[in-house]
């Protein structure tokens, strides 16, 4: 169903500093404007929002959909429902596929599958090198003119110094940025949780903190004296904050995002959990001092994104003992609830909140055409109600995939209704698709 | 698999409790009670003595299935169990298996549910990662026995070492344990960490910085000295942990001979021991490495005792996990 009007909601829009009652018009799959709640007339093709948060349409730009080649675990059907349940309306997937999305004919499948699909946007961040090696470099043209919207070896760091270089100096030529999983791999050597006073109780080998920091500058150094936009993946140091912080007081084009997971756990979940594979993701769950140093990113706008890093795993990945299962947890479900549950704790303004699920993620990938109501833009909508309590339980959820860290947990709002450039693609439990 | 539910509760690790398993099962010593401590050492005294009998076997567990379920090698671990096992008179199989599901073709889960439905009473399981044993339990009706999981903890292992020290120091009240070696990788170090001070030892680990655990004062509450001379005249007992060889690629210290130099027991540090000061060592070991033979062999050393000990801890294990529930 198009819609024309979503009316008598509470219209948040940071990149207008708008927080107030109104009635949003849409026409032709854009954004018309903002009209004084009344204005819409009362018809078929108008959504009554009132009690509702009315959004932009959220950007996830760091999810797995598994396809090609992992449909077991999620697929651009269940990965793009999953993702309008949780209000999202753009999508970044990373590349680490397999085959690993490394050429323009797997761009070009994605983007062609999911616009079949139209449930919401699938972006593709295509490989930085081919196969993911680290060796030699992907077709970053080809991939861009097939639309890949970024590039990331996304699962690996770029080890290779002199490789990353050249990506960044290539990728500049194309305008597209570098998304970085930052983790020194000689220091992560082959751990599975954070190293700290946690890890040597459990008898656990760690990664420490220095495996992100590391990386972070050195990769810093390389993207500043070469040219090119950096973006740091799933931030999850203390260290690597404040390096983020530093390097964007000098002015350098750098960003950054963090996972909901990394922002509510903490590496004593491991223990907790009896060392159950849900706790278990790359980068690892940290001590609180890191969680707190991450919320303060959020706060003074070190982060300017919220990603899920949405990674479905199946039983044959993650039904195993700690050291050997799978890392990576789902999210999009749940990921702007608990963002919310920031607010209510005090951490965030709402308006913040919105903003590092809309505005925040649409600069990074510099991207004007969504994240904001402004007149013009795609007609993306999360229509949120603020005051349904819910118990997370994934048995009922869209993903494929269980390994959420979060089931059991009691959460305040949910999406109820999800537009996707001016259709109804997701409406109180029911995805169109 | 079950996901976790209602994770963010536990917020510091001085909240951890009983993480033992016990009395359903042992999957660790930490925070193992002392009463149940001292009773399974006392049952594992018993034991001894049924092991010296002529006949040595126990009607107890007849009918009972006891799997050892090894997915590591450890002959003399695996021995241990099995030999406890048949003298307390179970029917004991012995299953061994790869760890990494791509070898084998089936996830650990799936081999647990397998091993769920021969019926088993009991399975003792070495895994190369740590917390396997709580990941069995979740899918097992039955009780568990870690016999080692990663570098995580043996906790049978700290049971037959604080017998050992027990038999020869008595009461271990205010009792100093030097523990020498790799303790950042080893199982053995961490049960024995647990169980010493629940019996109210001090605990001094001794080693290179590069085998010391992470912030192991807030994690296992324990001190840390890399000058064992200096040591050496207040221990009670030195444990001294096997040096693998692995650890050598990973550098953790240069060479073989530097090891020994630095932190070897040799005849003139063992001299350096109080004159009821003895030596442990969970074997198998690396003579010239970390003890000298003439260490290894002398007066000092318990070495045959703690085999002789184990043997007897997990005759008593088993009694106490099967033998109190119904049959
Ligand atoms: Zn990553």
């Amino acid at each position: 169903m198009m819609v024309r009007w979503i009316a008598g909601g509470r219209v948040i829009d940071p990149d207008q500093d708008v927080d107030r009652l109104a009635d949003l018009e849409l026409a032709d799959g854009k954004v018309v404007g903002l009209h004084p709640v009344g204005t819409a007339p009362s018809q078929e093709d108008t959504l009554d929002a009132s009690g509702r948060w009315v959004m932009p349409g959220m950007i996830d730009i760091h999810v797995h959909f598994r396809e090609p080649g992992q449909e077991y675990k999620e697929d651009l059907l269940t990965g793009a429902r999953a993702a309008v349940a949780g209000g999202v309306t753009t999508v970044v997937c990373m590349p680490n596929t397999m085959p690993a999305i490394d050429k323009r004919e797997v761009v070009g499948l994605l983007r062609r599958r999911a616009a079949q699909i139209g449930l919401c946007d699938v972006q593709v961040c295509g490989a930085i090198s081919r196969g993911l090696k680290g060796e030699e470099l992907a077709d970053l043209g080809e991939m861009a003119l097939a639309g890949a919207a970024c590039f990331s070896d996304d699962g690996h760091a770029v080890m290779n110094a002199g490789l990353l270089r050249r990506a960044f100096e290539y990728a500049s030529d194309l305008d597209l940025m570098l998304m970085l999983h930052e983790e020194e791999m000689d220091l992560s050597n082959g751990g599975s949780m954070h190293e700290g006073a946690v890890s040597s109780r459990a008898g656990l080998r760690g990664i420490p903190s220095a495996s992100e920091s590391a990386l972070i500058a050195r990769d810093l150094e390389i993207a500043h004296e070469f040219g090119g936009r950096m973006h740091v993946c799933h931030m999850s140091t203390k260290r690597g904050v404040e390096l983020v912080r530093a390097a964007k007081a000098r002015g350098w084009p750098i960003s950054a995002e963090v996972t909901p997971h990394h922002l509510f756990l903490t590496d004593l979940a491991v223990l907790e959990s009896h060392y159950h594979g849900h706790t278990k993701m790359n980068p690892p769950l940290r001590p609180w001092e890191h969680v707190e140093a991450l919320r303060e990113g959020l706060k003074d706008g070190t982060i300017e994104a919220i990603a899920t890093d949405h990674a479905p795993h199946g039983d044959v990945e993650k039904d195993e003992a700690f050291g050997c299962c799978a890392f990576g947890v789902t999210g999009l479900e749940t990921s702007f609830s608990l963002t919310r549950r920031l607010v209510d704790e005090g951490v965030i303004s709402l308006s913040r909140a919105v903003e590092l699920h809309t505005s925040g993620p649409a600069k990074v990938m510099n991207w004007n055409d969504r994240g904001t109501f402004r007149a013009g833009t795609r007609a993306d909508v999360c229509i949120f109600d603020p005051e349904r309590v819910w118990i997370v339980d994934p048995s009922v959820g869209f993903s494929k995939s269980v390994n959420t860290p979060f089931t059991g947990w009691e959460l305040k709002g949910q999406v109820s209704t999800t537009v996707f450039g001016g259709r109804v693609v997701y409406h109180e439990g029911k995805p169109a698709a | 698999m079950k996901p976790v539910a209602g994770l963010g509760q536990l917020k510091s690790l001085d909240d951890l409790t009983n993480r033992s398993g016990w009395p359903h099962s042992l999957f660790s010593t930490d925070g193992l009670p002392r009463a149940a401590a001292l009773d399974i050492i006392d049952t594992a005294r018993e034991m001894v003595g049924v092991g010296r009998r002529r006949v040595k076997k126990l009607p107890t567990l007849r009918g009972r299935t006891v799997i050892n379920a090894f997915f590591e090698n450890s002959t003399r671990t695996r021995v241990s169990f099995e030999l406890a096992g048949k003298r307390m008179g179970a029917d004991v199989i012995n299953f061994s298996a790869s760890a990494s599901s791509g070898a084998k073709g089936e996830t650990l889960g799936d081999t647990a549910r397998t091993l769920a439905a021969m019926n088993p009473d009991l399975i003792v399981i070495r895994h190369p990662d740590g917390g396997a044993p709580w990941f069995l339990r979740e899918r097992v009706g039955c009780a568990v026995i870690n016999a080692g999981d990663g570098i995580n903890e043996h906790p049978t292992q700290a049971l037959l070492d604080a017998l050992t020290l027990m038999e020869q120091l008595g009461d271990l009240e205010g009792r100093t344990v030097a523990i020498v070696g790799d303790v950042a990788h080893s199982r053995v170090a961490r049960s024995n960490i647990h169980l010493l001070h629940t019996l109210g030892a001090n605990v001094v680990c001794v080693s290179p910085s590069t085998m010391r655990p992470a912030q192991m004062d807030l994690a296992l509450k324990a001190q840390w000295t890399d000058d064992l001379d200096a040591l050496l005249p207040r221990c009670d007992a030195v444990m001294m942990l096997r040096i693998q060889r692995e650890r050598l690629r990973e550098s953790l210290f240069p060479h073989n001979r530097e090891f020994a130099i630095r932190f070897g027991l040799n005849p003139r540090r063992a001299d350096l021991l109080p004159s009821h000061g003895i030596i442990l060592h969970p074997g198998p070991m690396n003579r010239g490495v970390e003890i000298e033979p003439a260490v290894a062999d002398g007066d000092r050393a318990m070495i045959l005792s703690q085999v002789e000990n184990g043997v007897a801890v997990r005759m008593a294990l088993q009694l106490m996990l099967l033998g109190r529930s119904e049959s």
